[in-house]
């Protein structure tokens, strides 16, 4: 028998986010005829908007009201869904920073297996679900059995599944009455958004973004020569941020900016999905990589297998040239 | 401030190629330059600062094999006040939820105020620290970029949400917090540090002194389990430039001529 599939709708300012389309593809995969259900936990209007909207996707909408859940407070939602959700059920919600504060923890509350991160799975056969994850930043990929006979906690990385095309006459069924006790020990205060920086590398053409390949913060000069040489700016990845090397702002990823420029260059960067999933808009990419199986190659347009400190001083001195 | 702090060690991302053994077991172990993961190490720093303004001590413990107490080695020269290694065969083959059992009775055996974890290691699943504050039944926050001490057994954290915002939290105490990359800059560990700490035993503890049903955990509690390793294939990927070093600089500049980047 199918297991019955629950997707978590994640959403923001009364519209359910891209990944719940996404979510509802990978469910079908679970139960191809069966019922998928959608819920959405959350306060007041906003709240009756995105139940309605998924209404157009799903027959049955669980609606979740409460005033601790107006805003998405993991550890609220947690209690929340582990108080509603019927054992055996399989909970889909997406692989972001809400999904990641939610998902391990409620897995442990419902006594289900978790997996994080999924990017493929095969129908269930005989209980066990066969699912396909990626290590060591997207170098590698294994697959996993996992026991879903007693239900199962999934969450899912954007992108990996298409979004749905179903649509439904469905129904909202509101669910609060069922909802507990939610006090907890965490509360939100604010949001701080994130810095604006001296350049907005969001509205650049060209960006020359160096990664952990760059080895050291004396060498930053060698992308900024080049971007110079380009008529661009230098972003980077994670690692570059992390070690101080240059300021937030400069930083292109799911964590840092999302930005869509005509030609992306990436000297010593791996490419994992955090930071090409601040790569929009199809630019045409360079990467310049010492390991030939870093995973920037299976996206970029042109490759080169070099060291970035050997090579880029002399792709600029050769511009420069020109 | 009593602070337990997790840590694994894995292969360094930056000194090993990964490599799928040719019968897809595992990756290819052969020569791997194994280090503490590196969100660990900060969730380590972090601790030891804490306890640098506010008291205290750290206590560093690691779910591995025998050789694992090297990083815990590592992590007591940094500046950890003890260690723990939770080792047992029963432990092997552990799924997220194993390695959050075994974390959580050793957690038990002490009060801690604050348990920290890395936001995540090698392959990614950050779950490990969720998982342990569910069995504490403490509160938790993942991917933390900011700690303050408030009074009244509080803290004020920041969490790393979508494109670089922080979203602020105050959360009890005792809690669980999984720590982000960049929240501060660890500091160095010389070679004489490390050696300073190379007569230290690290007590290890397995299923019988940490009170666990070695079933519940490893292999046979796993309820998922790792079948294979493979490398992806994602399309047809790049066009790799071929010749000299010079010539590969001059097709790239004709292709960005082409691309009107270079007049």
């Amino acid at each position: 028998m199918a297991p019955q599939v629950f997707v978590y709708v994640a959403h923001r300012d009364g519209q359910a986010a891209d990944s719940a389309l996404e979510l509802l593809s990978a469910a079908r995969v679970l139960s191809p005829d069966g019922l998928v259900i959608a819920m959405a936990t959350g306060w007041g209007a906003e709240l009756d908007q995105v139940c309605r909207e998924m209404t157009g996707r799903c027959p049955e909408v669980w609606k979740l009201a409460h005033e601790a859940l107006a805003y998405p407070n993991a550890e609220a939602i947690r209690k929340c869904l582990s108080g509603v959700l019927p054992s055996g059920a399989v909970l889909l919600l997406a692989h972001d920073t809400l999904g990641m504060d939610l998902g391990p923890g409620l897995s442990i509350k419902l006594d289900s297996p978790f997996v994080s991160d999924v990017v493929a799975m095969d129908p269930p056969a005989d209980g066990a679900l066969k699912l396909v994850r990626e290590e060591y930043g997207g170098q590698v990929s294994t697959h996993l059995s996992c026991d879903i006979s007693g239900g199962a906690v999934l969450s899912i990385r954007s992108g990996s599944f298409p979004a749905s095309e179903e649509t439904a006459a469905g129904e909202v069924r509101d669910k609060s009455s069922d909802i507990g006790d939610l006090s907890c020990g965490r509360r939100f205060i604010k949001i701080v958004e994130a810095e604006a920086g001296d350049v907005d590398i969001t509205k650049e053409e060209i960006l020359v973004s160096v990664g952990r390949g760059i080895e050291d913060e004396d060498n930053i000069e060698i992308a900024e020569d080049l971007a110079k040489a380009l008529g661009g700016v230098v972003s980077c990845s994670r690692p570059i941020v992390d070690a101080k090397w240059l300021e937030k702002p400069r930083q292109v990823g799911t964590s840092g900016k999302t930005v869509k420029p005509k030609v992306y260059l990436a000297l010593g960067i791996s490419g994992s999905f955090q930071h090409l999933g601040g790569l929009k808009g199809n630019p045409f990419i360079v990467a310049v990589n010492k390991n030939p199986k870093a995973p920037i190659f299976q996206v970029a347009d042109v490759g080169v297998v070099d060291d970035l400190l050997e090579f880029v001083p002399l792709l600029t001195e050769r511009i420069d040239n020109q | 401030m009593e602070i337990l702090v997790c840590v694994k060690k894995v292969p360094d991302p930056a000194e090993n190629e990964i490599v799928v053994r040719r019968d897809g077991s595992d990756i290819d172990r052969d020569d791997l330059v194994y280090s503490v993961n590196e969100w660990d190490n900060y969730a380590v720093e972090e601790a030891i600062q804490l306890v640098e303004e506010h008291g205290g001590s750290v206590t560093v413990v690691s779910v591995g094999d025998e050789e694992s107490d090297e990083i815990i080695r590592r992590e007591l020269a940094m500046g950890a006040d003890a260690g723990k290694l939770l080792d047992d065969e029963a432990f092997h083959y552990s799924d997220g939820r194993g390695v959050a059992a075994i974390l959580a009775h050793a957690a038990r055996q002490a009060k801690y105020d604050l348990i920290l974890t890395g936001a995540q290691a090698e392959d990614a699943a950050a779950q490990v620290g969720g998982m342990l504050a569910a069995m504490l039944d403490v509160p938790y926050a993942s991917l933390v970029v900011r700690v303050r001490v408030l009074d009244q057994g509080k803290l004020e954290i920041a969490r790393e949400i979508d494109g670089g915002n922080l979203e602020i939290n105050q959360i009890d105490l005792p809690c669980a917090l999984s720590i982000q990359t960049g929240i501060n800059e660890p500091r160095y560990v010389g070679i004489r540090g490390i050696r300073k700490t190379a007569s230290v035993q690290v007590p290890v503890l397995g299923a019988a002194e940490l009170g666990l049903v070695p079933a519940t955990v490893g292999r046979a509690g796993a309820k998922v389990r790792k079948l294979d390793y493979f490398v992806p294939e994602l399309g047809q990927g790049a066009e790799i430039l071929q010749g000299s070093r010079e010539e590969i600089a001059d097709q790239l500049i004709a292709r960005l001529k082409g691309r009107g980047v270079i007049q």
